[in-house]
């Protein structure tokens, strides 16, 4: 193989796993060595500047980072990446000091958005200290978006987002709430430089099923039917309550109608249960509060008797897999399942719909009906429309709308610049050395055995009683440390300088994990992975081969399941290792911290 | 800031046939300096160890004094093991020997534990043909004393201050062919794709199996003009064969060509395959293994791999035809049978 490029911004970079993984690429093991040396602003202003919301992410995000964690792949669990974000946020000082100052001259360009999701607010936050006028459009009567209409106020408290939308609100952003655009077409002559749809997947699916009609004053959408909820629109639901679907929006769903008056929800779901959409966790919560989910049940009618609901009929049906493993359900031939049932939540997907965007304003759709949208640029066929969050590629998360809004920033501001958005500016990096002295360096390398732990909740009784009780209370801070404490700092990168190297072995006898070797080279990946001194097979994971060695042969080490723990440059007699840290920073339209 | 080493291994570590992982093998982190060639030669052992299939609790760790006798601590925590006095290695280790025939006695020492205040010891072992391995560390100096000249540094061999030797060396591997050891190879810190099956061999060696391993020493003889320092044993090593160690009822799949071959059967019946690229040795032949060494040292390169091997060898215990049963495991009357039983001997004796 050719020596490996490390001057590549992404080579170390993909190291990092968790950072990687994070769409908005959080430069999450300094976040959390802050937080072991308790200094919970910092720790918060990094996150900040990354993700826009640490204090709702940290309660709500769908944690990529945490499956990609390098710790899952030496122990059993990943480091709790996401909670201890919220520690950050619990424990943090006044932040609004720290925050960019914005401009009372602006620079004469206007920006509209529409939409207050995460998407963009985070465009907002970007824009405003480059002196842009901004102004945000929402149907809603605040900012949030889905995140204040769909999460329920017992994952999310409103303080917090209230607290963490009005960062970005009180930048000057001029906002326009329970205003809802109808037209694109009338936007685009309000004389704006950019328009940024941020307008979410606000359709949700509907059932059409036998008694839909005739028992519509009991059947809900689940998302409106949350937003409603939100809204205090809705403030009960039936005894008995049946949630149709296996995603998160369905255990949103299920435990809200707990709180609402729902002594008997069930969860029924399609799907076998290990293969629902909805995350491990959310649905270990849904079991928590005594919810059963009824896997493989396909529903077939609502029943109505005097015009009332009665409850539903199911069919039951088992998953078959053909030749190329695609999926179907097929019924098992037992007799309908009737479920006894005062309401129904059907939450069984999202769609995206834009009948407010016209078709003649030089915005393509393609055949799904979707906007045609630059993945790189976030720009539309028109050059002044940009879109993203849900907008752009349908339903995802938090954190992907937030990552969108910083592409989208750039795209913006370069346009307004006068430049070519295609041109993006490199991510900012830098690597410098941690050693302090013999054994001594700037970070904690010792590796903890500890295993993860576990987010204390509040009593049920307390929280099925009040939809506002937020049922996680966040790790204290001294389990904050110890769970900081867990990660392997993988991005104090393992820098090699062969003409150092001596070739005495002493780092390939000393690592733990048996992560060097040196050997002949190949040129195949594959084959040099068979030399290696433990197993590599995880090819998700790259191989840094040095240049030839006076020996003939070159050092190849295994990134896979490197602990970072320094000790093959404690080893090394001539510091060819060295443990430098690696900082990684996605541009900005702003530097904000 | 640490000096620990992270409890956490490589997931897909594989098992030998006992179903232990290799880092069963290993010991507690070295205090050595940082490149020691020492560590290299522990990390080899503990690959031999587990590549052997042995049990820990069936290896008996003797050392004498100096770096190299203390890294018996640096790899196989679940053995036996005796740190003795400087140079006394060898007499315990007969003591221990001589009482238990049932461990595998794996003794380490360095040049100076060996060539100078226990060279008294160290050749009765040979000639004894004590069934041992016998590994020595060779860095040329006393490393753990700040690095003195020792008895193995070459003539003309310059140390860190620049001063040259004057003295001629012992070299320990002729010395012990000398004296009748049925086991003699010579290896590099730095290469474990021959130390490890050389380490192999001398434990399924039946009889005194000696390797002297170069080992350098980063801290006090890793300068140049130094005949023991990584460059310079990597620029002079001289490989009598390549060799791989079969072992016993395995498929032998390596082919090597007609007339360059020769295979050595081991005493459990593995097999050792010698792919020779010094044509005029025979590791079975102990003149052309004397000739072999001592053309080297005239050619000023150091000649590695395995030197001498008898493969029928008979040990001590053979020769002494001691119990099989080890001494602690004797009932009272069978090791003190009475005082009947002495004047029986006395009588033969008159
Ligand atoms: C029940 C539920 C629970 C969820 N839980 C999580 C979670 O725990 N973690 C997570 O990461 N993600 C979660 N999500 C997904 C997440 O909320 C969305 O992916 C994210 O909010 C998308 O952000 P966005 O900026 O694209 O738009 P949205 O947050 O959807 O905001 C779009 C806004 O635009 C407004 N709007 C739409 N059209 C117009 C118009 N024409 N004029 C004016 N305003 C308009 C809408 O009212 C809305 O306020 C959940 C989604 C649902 C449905
Ligand atoms: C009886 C006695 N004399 C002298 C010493 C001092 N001493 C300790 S180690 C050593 C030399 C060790 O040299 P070597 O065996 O080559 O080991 P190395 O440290 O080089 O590995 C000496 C002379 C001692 N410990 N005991
Ligand atoms: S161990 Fe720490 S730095 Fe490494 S992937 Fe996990 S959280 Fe990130
Ligand atoms: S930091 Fe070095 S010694 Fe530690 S696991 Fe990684 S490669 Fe091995
Ligand atoms: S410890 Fe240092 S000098 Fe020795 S092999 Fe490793 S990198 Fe090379
Ligand atoms: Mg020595």
């Amino acid at each position: 193989m050719e020596p490996t490029n490390i001057k590549d911004p992404e080579y170390f970079h993909k190291v990092v796993d968790c950072q990687y993984a994070c769409p908005a690429h959080t430069p999450v093991p300094e976040y959390i060595r802050l937080i072991a040396e308790q200094k919970y602003t910092e720790a918060y202003m990094v996150n900040w500047e990354s993700n826009v919301f640490p204090g709702i992410l940290g309660r709500t995000c769908d944690r990529p980072c945490e499956p990609a964690c390098r710790r899952g792949r030496v122990e059993k669990e990943p480091v709790a990446i996401c909670r201890l974000k919220r520690v950050a946020a619990d424990n943090k000082d006044d932040v609004k000091h720290l925050m960019p100052k914005i401009p009372t001259t602006k620079n004469g360009k206007k920006i509209a958005m529409v939409g207050a999701g995460p998407a963009s607010l985070t465009v907002a936050r970007d824009l405003a200290p480059q002196g842009y006028e901004l102004h945000l459009y929402d149907e809603q009567k605040a900012g949030g978006g889905f995140m204040r209409s769909q999460i329920p106020s017992f994952r999310l408290p409103e303080t917090v987002l209230d607290e963490e939308v009005n960062y970005i609100l009180d930048m000057g952003v001029v906002s326009t709430f329970n205003t809802r655009v109808n037209s694109l077409a009338e936007l685009l002559t309000k004389g704006y430089d950019a328009i940024f749809v941020g307008s979410g997947a606000p359709r949700g699916r509907d059932l059409d099923l036998p008694g839909r009609q005739e028992a519509k004053a009991n059947i809900h959408i689940g998302i409106d039917w949350l937003a409603s909820v939100a809204f205090e629109h809705i403030t009960k639901i039936g005894k008995k309550v049946i949630v149709l679907g296996g995603g998160n929006t369905a255990m949103d769903c299920c435990r809200t109608a707990r709180r609402l008056g729902g002594d008997h929800v069930k969860v029924l779901v399609r799907s076998p249960f290990a293969e629902m959409k909805a995350s491990p966790w959310e649905k270990e919560d849904a079991a928590h509060e005594d919810i059963p989910i009824i896997d493989n049940h396909v529903p077939k009618a609502f029943i109505v008797e005097n015009g009332k609901l009665k409850g539903m009929t199911f069919d039951r049906v088992k998953p078959v897999r053909d030749e190329n493993g695609k999926r179907s359900l097929v019924s098992t031939g037992e007799p309908e399942v009737f479920v006894e049932a005062d309401d129904v939540l059907i939450a069984v997907g999202q769609e995206n719909s834009f009948p407010w965007i016209e078709r003649n304003i030089g915005i393509e759709f393609d055949k799904w009906d979707m906007p045609v949208v630059d993945p790189t640029t976030f720009q539309s066929t028109n050059p002044k429309v940009f879109f993203g969050g849900d907008a752009a590629f349908g339903p995802k998360n938090v954190i992907t709308a937030v990552a969108h809004g910083h592409y989208a920033a750039v795209s913006i501001d370069l346009m307004c610049r006068g430049e070519d958005i295609t041109k993006r500016p490199s991510p900012y990096t830098n690597l410098v050395s941690t050693k302090m002295g013999v054994h001594e360096w700037s970070y904690d390398n010792q590796v903890t055995t500890d295993i993860r732990y576990k987010v204390p909740h509040a009593e049920k009784k307390m929280t099925l009683k009040d939809r506002k009780h937020e049922v996680e209370l966040g790790f204290d801070v001294a389990t904050g440390f110890k769970e900081a404490e867990r990660c392997l700092n993988c991005d104090v990168q393992t820098v090699f300088t062969e003409s150092k190297c001596i070739e005495c072995d002493a780092c390939v006898d000393i690592c733990p994990t048996s992560c060097i070797t040196f050997t002949m080279n190949e040129d195949s990946e594959n084959d040099l992975r068979k030399h290696l001194k433990a197993p590599a097979t995880n090819k998700s994971q790259d191989l840094y081969v040095s240049k030839t060695l006076p020996t003939a042969r070159v050092m190849v080490k295994d990134e896979d399941v490197c602990l970072h723990c320094g000790l093959c440059a404690e080893r090394c007699p001539t510091a060819a290792w060295d443990m430098q840290k690696y900082i990684y920073n996605t541009t900005k339209a702003s530097k904000v911290w | 800031m640490s000096y620990a080493r992270p409890k956490f291994r490589h997931p897909q570590l594989p098992k030998n046939e006992l179903g232990y992982t290799q880092d069963y093998y290993e010991g507690s982190i070295s205090t050595l300096c940082a490149g020691c060639g020492h560590d290299s030669i522990s990390a080899a052992i503990v690959q031999a160890c587990f590549e052997n299939n042995i049990e820990p609790h069936r290896v008996a760790k003797m050392s004498g004094i100096g770096c190299s006798s203390k890294t018996p601590a640096y790899f196989l925590s679940h053995s036996h093991g005796f740190n003795s006095v400087h140079g006394r290695m060898p007499s315990v280790a007969t003591g221990a020997n001589m009482a238990n025939k049932g461990l595998v006695y794996l003794g380490v020492s360095g040049d100076g534990d060996t060539a100078s205040i226990g060279m008294g010891q160290f050749v009765h072992a040979v000639r004894r043909n004590l069934n041992m391995v016998y590994i020595v560390m060779n860095n040329g100096c006393y490393g753990l004393t700040k690095g003195q000249d020792s008895a193995t540094a070459d003539k003309g061999s310059k140390n860190k201050a620049g001063n040259v030797n004057d003295f001629e060396s012992i070299n320990l591997a002729s010395l012990a062919l000398e004296l009748g050891a049925t086991f003699v190879a010579q290896s590099f810190s730095g290469d474990k794709t021959q130390l490890v099956p050389l380490i192999k061999a001398a434990m399924k060696h039946n009889g005194f199996a000696f390797l002297n391993v170069i080992s350098p020493c980063v801290t006090f003889n890793n300068n140049v003009g130094s005949t023991k320092s990584y460059d310079f044993v990597r620029e002079h090593q001289e490989a009598t064969s390549t060799f791989d160690l079969v072992p016993h009822k395995t498929e032998i799949t390596t082919k090597y060509d007609e007339g360059t071959t020769k295979s050595v059967v081991m005493h459990d019946g593995s097999l050792i395959q010698l792919h020779k690229l010094e044509e005029k040795w025979d590791p079975q032949n102990k003149l052309s293994a004397m000739t072999a060494l001592e053309n080297a040292k005239n050619k000023g390169e150091i000649l590695t791999g395995l030197i001498y091997i008898n493969e029928q060898s008979e040990d001590l215990h053979a020769l002494l035809n001691t119990s099989d049963t080890p001494l602690n495991k004797l009932t009272q009357d069978v090791l003190c049978p009475g005082t009947e039983k002495l004047k029986e001997i006395n009588k033969t004796l008159r």
